[in-house]
């Protein structure tokens, strides 16, 4: 009996079918594809349109594309940034009968940039610092919850702007696997080969002239072990002193906050005498700000853009001399009188250029700016039509930055 | 280069009774290519996971060569993990490729140079050394993911089912490749995988694992001819061998309508154990076909007839069912090559007898294989 395509998905798209399952994906026709990813991968991956969104597809082998779509699941469930997955797809045949390969297909994660795009359209000094931090964060968070990775690199994760910096996504997780809790020996490998597969990657975009040579590709590995670390002791570390300096202990949550996470749970004991007190972070999680802001607001941000909309939201409470009022009350007006607004204002022309929280922020940026350049205070929604005017219409759409178009890839073959 | 050893080796999951692995004792020799094998949660790749130093040891110690490892963190543990991260750099030589990790460890360029090309000798790549990524075939770019490892030149190497993401035919022409560069190279090699043909073709030798504990170690044909109890004759091989458990008279075992006088040691065996029941395993291609008058031929009526040129599988029940309790999932099914030239028709009948010698006595009480004659 010939098996039959098999579709499994929490809630299939019937486009899924239109697609021709029956040709290899090497080979699919031009007109299906939105793009083709840079770089070499060991699996073929295709982007492709579907249903007003994009989508993207590679082929696996049967049983490790099962485990990582359930993988990716439990990520999603853990709130972990991870790009969602949508579908396995099993039993293809092309025409003459011959079997394919299995397919997993996720959901193309809007205005992300893959790290290779962003060496060759913003070549800024601190580029490569601002990405080792955002993955640092990431593989923190991957490991608080029990995420070995087993191939960390930068071509493995996909960026999206985060106000001034860039927040991390885990892209494949085809080599992972998710444990009760992480010994050190596997935080360890993690953060080794993470280590040397971005120094890999970037001595890469060394010999391809994308990145200066003479940057210190193994200066910048070695960042990301340190980042890492730090962060990872500031979060987990226990930590002594004497009972009567227990302000430490606020002191110890304020500086987990500040590094945008929550604590769900700290041990505190006491020894016999009382006089010393030990305490040590059991649970932390992250997006302390996006969930402030999210509860205030509905807005659904990442964190260092939440940080940025709150401190407006102070800036706001300050203008408008409402400092004693309920902090929900002053989160609605200023979302529907200055943030929606802002928003509204952008041409549906140039919405796909950035997301609105990263829009909102690079207004904050340019309200600074021309605050100081006329020596006073400039509105919102002032500086939003300059910016608009000005700044906007010379950025490039972000919304969905792929790779190679089907023609430039022809060309390269 | 060395060798590997696992003492009393447990891991212990927080919160779990019982232990992942439990008191592993194994001692993989110098350039040995050893395999783990085993049903899926069998404590397999923990065991490798505990030797590359992911995962901790709870008791027991682990020693390459006379180092002991058990603490130490697996970069210091001169291990390479193979074909765990392969995505090869498009801008960079095959020879970069290749040798870039050396670089970041701070390896002399001429030192680099020699190591790579040593390498790509072994691995057929000279020519395509100063080429891009691009210009080589699959099974090129994956040859050069092992130079990676090779130049790196650690004293073990490990692999967690390398094959498992590539397809049918890549994978049976990628086994025989890394079982013969291993064999070249000469690095004790632990391997993992849970599928059995794959582990009797790679291996020197063999370790079976079932919940944690490791049931045997032997070369391939040890595995196959000598299973030490009941498991293990029931995983290695394929198709799987026969096994039922059948009632004993005088020596003799019932099985179906035929009698099998047992060798003298087991039944001594047996009735040491005071045992009126015997399990009794035999192999697919361990059979002759008999007749009806023949004593000793077990009746087996053919459901269906496997034909794949070479071989023919038949499937059928034993036809006496009633008296044979089987051990094994299939019931009284039972499976029996037979000579392709000549098969036997859908719904017939046919008579078997088990090949002197070739036999498998098991205790049915502990599962445990009785010495036979």
């Amino acid at each position: 009996m010939a098996q039959q395509l098999q579709i499994t998905a929490a809630s299939p798209d019937p486009a899924l079918l239109d697609l021709p399952w029956n040709i290899p994906l090497a080979e699919w026709p031009s007109q299906v594809l939105a793009a083709l990813p840079r770089g070499l991968s060991r699996h073929v991956v295709r982007f492709v349109r579907l249903s007003g969104a994009v989508i993207a597809i590679k082929e696996i082998g049967e049983s490790v594309a099962y485990g990582e779509y359930e993988l990716l699941r439990k990520l999603g469930k853990l709130d972990v940034p991870s790009v969602v997955p949508l579908a396995v797809i099993t039993g293809r045949r092309a025409d003459d009968g011959e079997p394919l390969e299995a397919v997993l297909v996720t959901q193309h994660l809007q205005f992300s940039l893959p790290y290779r795009s962003l060496f060759s359209h913003i070549i800024g000094a601190d580029t490569a610092t601002r990405l080792i931090d955002a993955l640092a964060v990431l593989l923190v968070r991957l490991h608080l919850i029990g995420f070995y990775w087993g191939d960390v690199s930068l071509s493995n994760t996909l960026f999206r702007r985060d106000a001034e910096s860039f927040a991390a996504y885990l892209v494949d997780a085809e080599t992972g696997a998710l444990y009760p809790q992480l010994t050190d020996g596997q935080r360890n490998y993690d953060l080794d080969l993470a280590r040397t597969n971005i120094i890999g990657e970037l001595m890469d975009l060394e010999a391809g002239d994308v990145l200066d040579e003479g940057t210190d590709v193994i200066g910048i590995g070695d960042s990301l072990v340190e980042r890492y670390n730090d962060l990872w002791a500031a979060l987990t570390e226990e930590e002594s002193f004497g009972a009567d300096e227990r302000w430490r202990v606020k002191e110890r949550i304020h500086r987990v906050h500040r590094l945008g996470f929550d604590v769900d749970e700290l041990a505190m004991t006491a020894d016999a005498g009382g006089s010393l007190v030990r305490i040590q972070p059991k649970v932390v999680d992250a997006g302390y700000h996006s969930r402030r802001l999210s509860r205030l607001t509905g807005l659904e941000v990442q964190e260092h853009q939440a940080r940025r909309l709150l401190s407006d939201l102070d800036h706001y409470r300050a203008l408008e001399g409402r400092g004693d009022e309920r902090e929900s009350a002053l989160a609605h007006d200023w979302l529907t009188e200055i943030f929606e607004p802002t928003i509204r204002a952008v041409p549906a022309s140039q919405r796909g250029k950035l997301e609105p929280a990263q829009l909102f922020h690079e207004v904050l940026d340019h309200r600074w700016f021309l605050s100081q350049q006329q020596q006073r205070d400039v509105p919102t929604l002032e500086a939003a039509q300059s910016y608009l005017a000005s700044v906007l219409p010379d950025r490039p759409q972000e919304q969905a930055v792929l790779g190679l178009s089907p023609e430039d890839a022809a060309h390269q073959e | 280069m060395a060798s590997v050893t696992f003492e009393n080796a447990t891991r212990l999951y927080p919160g779990t009774e019982r232990p992942a692995v439990d008191s592993l004792n194994l001692h993989i020799n110098d350039g040995e290519f050893l395999v783990l094998v085993g049903p899926s949660g069998c404590g397999k790749s923990t065991s490798l996971r505990m030797l590359a130093g992911l995962e901790d040891v709870n008791s027991g110690r682990i020693l390459i060569g006379d180092r002991d490892v058990t603490d130490v963190q697996p970069k210091d543990r001169d291990i390479a993990m193979v074909f765990q991260n392969y995505a090869l750099y498009p801008h960079m030589s095959v020879a970069e490729n290749m040798g870039f990790a050396l670089k970041i460890a701070g390896v002399p360029k001429a030192e680099i140079r020699s190591r790579v090309e040593e390498a790509a000798k072994i691995l057929d790549l000279t020519e395509y050394l100063d080429r891009k990524p691009k210009a080589l075939s699959g099974g090129q770019r994956q040859r050069v993911a092992m130079g990676r490892a090779i130049v790196r030149q650690p004293q073990v190497f490990l692999m967690d089912e390398p094959l498992s993401n590539l397809d049918a035919k890549l994978r049976v022409s990628t086994r025989t490749q890394i079982a013969s560069l291993q064999r070249r190279l000469g690095v004790t090699t632990v391997y993992v995988t849970h599928d059995q043909t794959e582990a009797l073709t790679m291996g020197d030798r063999i370790a079976v694992l079932k919940d944690g504990v490791l049931q045997q170690v032997g070369t391939p044909r040890e595995m196959y001819d000598t299973p030490v109890n009941v498991f293990v004759a029931g995983f290695i091989g394929s198709p799987a061998m026969n096994i039922g458990t059948y009632d004993v008279v005088d020596n003799t075992a019932h099985i179906g309508s035929a009698t099998f006088v047992l060798p003298r040691t087991a039944a001594d065996e047996l009735a040491a154990e005071d045992s009126t029941k015997v399990t009794i395993g035999f192999r697919p291609e361990a059979l002759d076909l008999t007749t009806e008058s023949d004593p000793a031929g077990i009746p087996i009526d053919v459901n269906l007839v496997e034909e794949l040129g070479s071989d023919a599988f038949v499937y059928g029940v034993i036809a006496t069912a009633e008296k044979s309790e089987s051990v094994v999932s299939r019931g009284a099914e039972v499976i029996v090559r037979v000579n392709p030239r000549s098969v036997p028709g859908k719904g017939t009948r046919i008579y078997v007898t088990i090949r002197p010698g070739q036999e498998h006595v098991f205790s049915p009480t502990t599962g445990l294989r009785l010495a036979s004659a």
